[in-house]
């Protein structure tokens, strides 16, 4: 075993060497575009990291330098809407958990650059199963933890990794939000939020005046705040209760801001609300368990979304023990096989992740111009038993041991 | 609160009785649905039946009477009995009730943090039967599960095989062995989930020499026992702690033994040698790395298969090849829940995924089945479907190793307990509002069930 062991390794480096720089066809007895029907005995061309032809095999000639990699299916590169991978270290010890800071309430200054690990190892570990760009950041567990931030899941540096810096400011509500001192309530955590708000209101006012000398000194927490108002970062609340999520649409109502429901376990008793507000929702893991503020969880909320018409994506989320990260692959799975469908659930794993996180011209499908971002399958990627046969990120092989 | 609950359990009510009549629609027999063996047989026709006990029979038959499989077979090869209650189960699969050798369902406490090894503390002194966990259990296909305490102890407290048949204390869920003890394990655990400030153990090596002193004096208490041979002068003053470890020396107590990296799998397999207890290696994340060890000791394996690596750092190696390996150095093993770390409703996922990392199909399967009923020494009653066993047995609607596959049925000796059909077993299996709520669970639709 031990031996078996290095050599996959062995043979991981040596492709991932050899055809680094190579030009890429990938032929798949099925592509799942995401971009029209799924063509049978397809081929992508990836040319220059870029996707450069989509079509079946009969139409689309195949450059004769180019490596051919085969699969039973082919989809777009996998989004997990949200997880905190490298912010949070699969050894799960105080050294390698950076999600999640104490010291105050509220601290949208703090960016996730500066504090992804490109190098941690889950992040490996998520791609091995398909899994090619992430949207992560700090986590749960503070009334606004920090920022987040849209990578790719490879990378030796956060800026090779990083598609986009500053994705949206992550807040919670509920009892992930309070602590022992403020806020301690569900009141309270609101009431700090709209003082924070309106705080910083008063602040772009301010920045606004004509006469320079009476502008205020930078405040990173203001700044970062101000870019919620403008629309620029959306707010996105980890909210489980239905009280909780109903408090973010009123914030998102007062004050115009973006927002985007995380997590959302009783998102199916409060269907007209979300429709109304035309809020987008990254619904909890499937499998996540049911207990205390998750007591109403469903392995259907999905198909309810769906069904309502709400736009949702999959995540990871995060997690705190064993294991140390779920894979969203394998949580679009469960909603597949509970209600939902497996094109439904294709989808938000891939185009429908996309748009939610704005990504959608680079990522999400297959189709020209985009980046060269593909999963390779040795079958249905929804069945538990399908292997994970390749990944492929900007044209690069960046795994091909079946997973 | 009170009135929510009303108006669910009468809208749950009508609900079921709906549901009920689908049943009867689709079953051959006339009479309504009974759906309970001791008071009439139950035969079960059209199913691909997965017996864990050589092939697989297409288009089977399956006759439970009292309780008990009498007879399993090709329809052509089995009598049905004239008053039989039919269940069709065409196009569907029968497996085994699953045995989950680890779970916590139940919420059951063992010792607590006044000592590191606690043989006195039972689960059967806490174990909550309307705990939802046990209805998600049975909506997995699970029948029999090793309820146990947690690992924060070398030694945390006595366990439990139930049977999750309904009840209303813990009493109606045991197993009733031979002296008419209740079956039952011991949970032990090394690494680091056991370590702490003392009374606790600070090193492996400490947590290793503890053991050691416990079962020593334990040995030392039953030579006393010998000795005194029943004499009441002679017999030393009861201490329930020895008596357990006991047990435990004498064999009448497997130990359950919650162990992750390579070398602490390796101290157990010393102290079992030591000791000559009966020992199952729980967990064994790093298990691939002394699969060859662990197959010559021939000490079983309860695998759990997880998603990722790491969240704690005896885990960092965990691999979903772990059960392949072992199974191909020739180990025997069986895989767990321990529930709450993965869903009980989802048992099946865990051998699907053991699957895709290398184990064979059948070995998956019996992972889930008959290897579990073995560690649990309950091989002559459970785990497979053969004539005389219990009948405790799933329906699936399809391949059990599919994501697309689910629980329709779920019976445990002969009775119906999981009814997909049923708006409350629905609820339990999907989740959704008052899933959780574990008054609602059992009061919706227990005959005497208002606010239990």
């Amino acid at each position: 075993m031990r031996i078996n062991y290095i050599f996959a390794a062995a043979a991981a480096l040596g492709s991932f060497v050899s055809t680094a720089r190579a030009q890429v066809a990938i032929r798949g007895e099925t592509v799942y575009t995401m971009a029209g029907e799924p063509i049978r005995d397809g081929i992508v061309i990836i040319r220059n990291g870029k996707i450069d032809e989509v079509g079946a095999a009969s139409a689309v000639r195949v450059p004769p330098d180019f490596t051919i990699l085969r699969a039973a299916v082919v989809v777009p590169g996998l989004v997990d809407a949200h997880t905190c991978v490298g912010l949070t270290g699969y050894l799960n010890q105080p050294h390698d958990q950076e999600q999640i800071e104490r010291s105050a309430p509220i601290q949208p200054e703090l960016r996730a650059i500066d504090a992804y690990n490109p190098e941690e190892r889950l992040i490996e570990w998520i791609r091995g199963f398909g899994v090619t760009t992430i949207h992560t950041g700090h986590g749960p567990g503070a009334l606004i933890s920090g920022q987040t931030m849209i990578a790719k899941t490879v990378g030796k540096t956060v800026d090779e990794a990083v598609m986009v810096s500053e994705a949206m400011v992550a807040a919670t509500l509920g009892d992930g939000a309070q602590n022992d001192k403020s806020p301690g309530t569900r009141a309270k955590a609101v009431a700090m939020l709209r003082e924070e708000l309106i705080k910083t209101q008063a602040y772009k006012k301010k920045l606004a005046v004509a006469d320079e000398t009476k502008r205020p000194e930078r405040n990173l927490r203001m700044e970062t705040l101000s870019k919620v108002l403008d629309g620029a970062m959306p707010l996105l609340v980890t909210a489980q209760r239905h009280t909780d999520m109903s408090a973010a649409l009123r914030l998102a109502d007062e004050f115009h801001i973006k927002l985007v429901l995380d997590g959302a376990a009783d998102a199916p008793m409060l269907i007209e609300s979300l429709q109304r507000a035309r809020v987008s929702i990254i619904i909890h893991p499937a499998m996540q368990r049911a207990g205390g503020e998750t007591d109403n969880l469903t392995f259907e909320s999905a198909a309810k979304l769906r069904d309502a018409g709400i736009p949702f994506a999959f995540q990871s989320g995060f997690e705190g023990y064993v294991p140390k990260t779920r894979v969203v692959l394998f949580e679009a799975a469960v909603a597949a096989a509970h209600g939902l469908g497996r094109d439904a659930a294709l989808r938000a794993l891939t185009i429908d992740a996309a748009r939610l996180l704005g990504i959608d011209k680079r990522v999400g499908s297959l189709e020209k111009g985009k980046d060269g971002d593909v999963a390779l399958y040795d079958g249905d990627p929804f069945e538990y038993t399908t292997h994970c046969t390749g990944v492929v990120i900007d044209g690069k092989v960046v795994a091909d041991k079946p997973r | 609160m009170r009135i929510q609950n009303l108006q669910f359990v009468a809208l749950a009510l009508l609900a079921a009785g709906a549901a009920c009549a689908n049943a009867r629609g689709l079953s051959f027999s006339q009479g309504p649905r009974v759906a309970d063996s001791a008071s009439r047989p139950v035969v079960f026709r059209g199913a691909k039946i997965v017996t864990m006990a050589g092939e697989d029979i297409d288009d089977g038959v399956l006759v439970v009477d009292k309780g008990k499989i009498t007879a399993v077979g090709r329809a052509a090869n089995v009598t049905i009995p004239a008053n039989a209650e039919e269940v069709d189960a065409r196009g569907k699969y029968i497996l085994p009730g699953f045995v989950d050798t680890h779970s916590h369902i139940g919420a059951p406490a063992g010792g607590d943090s006044s000592s590191p090894i606690q043989p006195d503390c039972r689960v059967m002194d806490s174990i909550d039967v309307r705990d939802p966990g046990i209805a998600r259990a049975r909506a997995g296909g699970i029948t029999t599960a090793n309820v146990m305490p947690g690992s924060g102890h070398l030694l945390s407290g006595q366990t439990l095989y139930l049977k999750l048949r309904d009840g209303n204390a813990i009493e109606d869920l045991l197993i009733k062995l031979d002296d008419g003890s209740a079956a039952g394990g011991i949970k032990m655990a090394n690494g680091t989930n056991s370590r702490g400030n003392p009374p606790f153990p600070g090193s492996r090596a400490k947590s290793a020499a503890l053991v050691r002193e416990q079962y020593i004096k334990a040995a030392a208490y039953r030579d006393k026992l010998k000795k005194a041979n029943g004499d009441p002068e002679k017999m030393p003053e009861r201490d329930l702690n020895m008596e357990a470890l006991v047990e435990v020396l004498d064999g009448k107590r497997v130990v359950h033994h919650h162990t992750h990296r390579h070398d602490d799998i390796l101290t157990v397999l010393r102290l079992q040698k030591e000791f000559g207890f009966k020992v199952v290696l729980h967990h064994v994340s790093e298990g691939w790395k002394v699969a060859d060890e662990i197959a010559k000791a021939n000490v079983p394996c309860s695998v759990i298969v997880i998603d990722s690596p790491g969240g704690k750092l005896e885990a960092k190696d965990a691999s979903i090849e772990t059960c392949g390996v072992l199974e191909r150095a020739g180990a025997r093993v069986a895989i767990h829940t321990d529930d709450y770390i993965t869903d009980s409703r989802l048992f099946n996922r865990s051998a699907a995924l053991a699957v895709r990392g290398g184990m064979s199909r059948r070995g998956a399967l019996a992972a889930l089945t008959i290897e579990g009923a073995k560690i649990l020494e309950l091989d002559k009653k459970i785990g497979s479907l053969e004539t005389g066993k219990d009948a405790d047995l799933a329906i699936w609607s399809g391949d059990p190793l599919s994501v697309y596959s689910y629980v329709t049925e779920t019976w445990i000796e002969g009775k119906l307990v999981f009814d997909r059909s049923r708006a409350r077993d629905r609820l339990v299996a999907e989740g959704g509002r008052g899933a959780g709520e574990p008054r609602l669970d059992l009061g919706c639709c227990a005959a005497d069930g208002e606010d239990r």
